[in-house]
């Protein structure tokens, strides 16, 4: 996918947060988020155990005992507390994290989601995944529309493995913002370079447009 | 009592068959020296719980690559190849668990609570076999506490009794490993008297903690831990 369509996905995200929101951001997209967020001063959680994550230190600063969840060297920013893997999931788990943005392979028309395991492939690999799904207040998800060879990720039906009954609140992809209201998914924002029924041919899932649609990112 | 063993005593505690809980997330805070004396030690059969296995070749990796392990209990192990390759040969078996319930199963292990409910992987793949009960209207599953015979955990620094500090993320789930094995060996980068670790900056009892050894295979460099003589 084009840079500036994650930036667009990433920036889209960043607007729903408030100051003092706690926020799980996964990897991919989800990292670029901080970059956008403006003023606004939120607390970033990873869950291998650190509240207050900072920016990406200089090559001379890192030290690989201070790494996010993707494992990546970072910083701790003034307040950061540190604490162990049980601690940082009874945060998740206990439901204390504001806002998880998760990618998603698929998500159905309800907000079900599917961001862990393919069909036919090894399953080896779910991380804290189930974790945020079950346990955050809010869950986004940011991804792209379609996948590399244009297949929909916005489904009726998922095909891939669910990542638990807990459904999305909101999804963010580079055509356009949903959010579901009793399980019904609703165009609220449209990139300005598509129309509605340009959508709805690289869209699987049903989804009703808003009374009150938007241009994305404006 | 004196805690401090050398490298090769600790490895002579682990037995084929034996279960080991080891801390760590990928490299970070995994106890490497421990590790290596147990690939030189060459017990078999060995179950491994542990968010990861390492990386190809590198901690818990050496452990597979030298096929002393029967089993992996752990979150991740797609980053390893590995792992992926010896599944995929039936050459280890793989117990894929979310890491939420990796952690608090080895605190219940280590808090004498034998099983707990969470809602977390409920209607999943993850959830079959596992005992669903409801409560106020929201469905949960049974999962149960981890024990081993031997926790391998990694701490910056010990004082004689065995009270452990931990540096900044490299902690993850070495406190729960420390309090869920039979035998708890910790491997530290530095030992020191007693009150020089200040009593609130103590993460890890000693009470929990039976042996420590200290890391004579590693130093850091440039903020990574590389192979002394590498």
């Amino acid at each position: 996918m084009l840079k500036e369509e994650r930036v667009q996905i990433a920036k889209r995200v960043a607007e729903e947060f408030e100051t003092g929101d706690i926020i799980n951001l996964g990897v991919g997209i989800p990292t670029m988020i901080p970059d956008f967020l403006g003023g606004k001063e939120v607390y970033l959680h990873s869950e291998n155990g650190l509240l207050g994550i900072g920016p990406t230190p200089p090559e001379e600063e890192i030290d690989m005992d201070l790494i996010s969840a993707s494992k990546q060297p970072i910083t701790m920013s003034p307040g950061a507390s540190l604490f162990s893997s049980s601690d940082s999931f009874a945060m998740i788990r206990g439901s204390h994290v504001d806002a998880a943005v998760l990618g998603a392979l698929q998500v159905d028309e309800t907000g079900r989601l599917a961001n862990w395991a393919v069909p036919g492939k090894s399953i080896l690999g779910v991380g804290g995944a189930m974790d945020l799904v079950a346990g955050a207040k809010k869950i986004i998800l940011s991804l792209t529309h379609q996948s590399k060879d244009g297949t929909p990720k916005l489904v009726a039906e998922l095909t891939y493995p669910n990542s638990g009954l807990r459904k999305a609140d909101m999804v963010v992809t580079e055509k356009g913002v949903f959010r579901f209201i009793d399980e019904t998914m609703y165009l609220v924002e449209i990139d300005e370079n598509i129309t509605v029924e340009e959508l709805r041919k690289i869209t699987d899932a049903h989804f009703e447009v808003s009374s009150d649609l938007k241009t994305m990112n404006q | 009592m004196d805690k401090v063993i050398s490298p090769k005593e600790a490895a002579g505690m682990v037995n084929d068959g034996d279960t080991l809980l080891v801390g760590g997330f990928g490299l970070s805070g995994s106890p490497l020296s421990l590790i290596d004396e147990i690939v030189e030690a060459d017990v078999k059969n060995l179950t491994v719980v542990s968010n990861n296995l390492g990386e190809e070749g590198r901690g818990l990796g050496r452990l597979l690559k030298k096929k002393q392990l029967k089993k992996a209990i752990g979150s991740f192990f797609t980053t390893n190849r590995e792992a992926v390759r010896a599944w995929a040969d039936k050459e280890l078996e793989i117990e894929l668990i979310p890491q939420g319930t990796l952690a608090e199963s080895l605190r219940a292990g280590g808090a004498g609570i034998p099983a707990y409910y969470t809602r977390t992987a409920v209607g999943t793949d993850l959830a079959e076999g596992k005992e669903e009960r409801s409560f106020e209207g929201e469905k949960y599953i049974l999962e149960k506490a981890i024990k081993g015979e031997v926790s391998l955990v990694k701490a910056v620094k010990a004082d004689k009794l065995g009270n452990l500090y931990y540096h900044k993320t490299a902690m993850n789930f070495n406190p729960e490993v420390a309090t869920a094995g039979n035998i708890v060996i910790a491997e530290v980068d530095e030992i020191v008297e007693p009150g020089e670790i200040s009593p609130g900056d103590i993460h890890t009892p000693h009470l929990y903690v039976d042996y420590l050894v200290v890391n004579d295979r590693y130093v850091k460099e440039g903020g990574r831990y590389v192979e002394k003589n590498a």
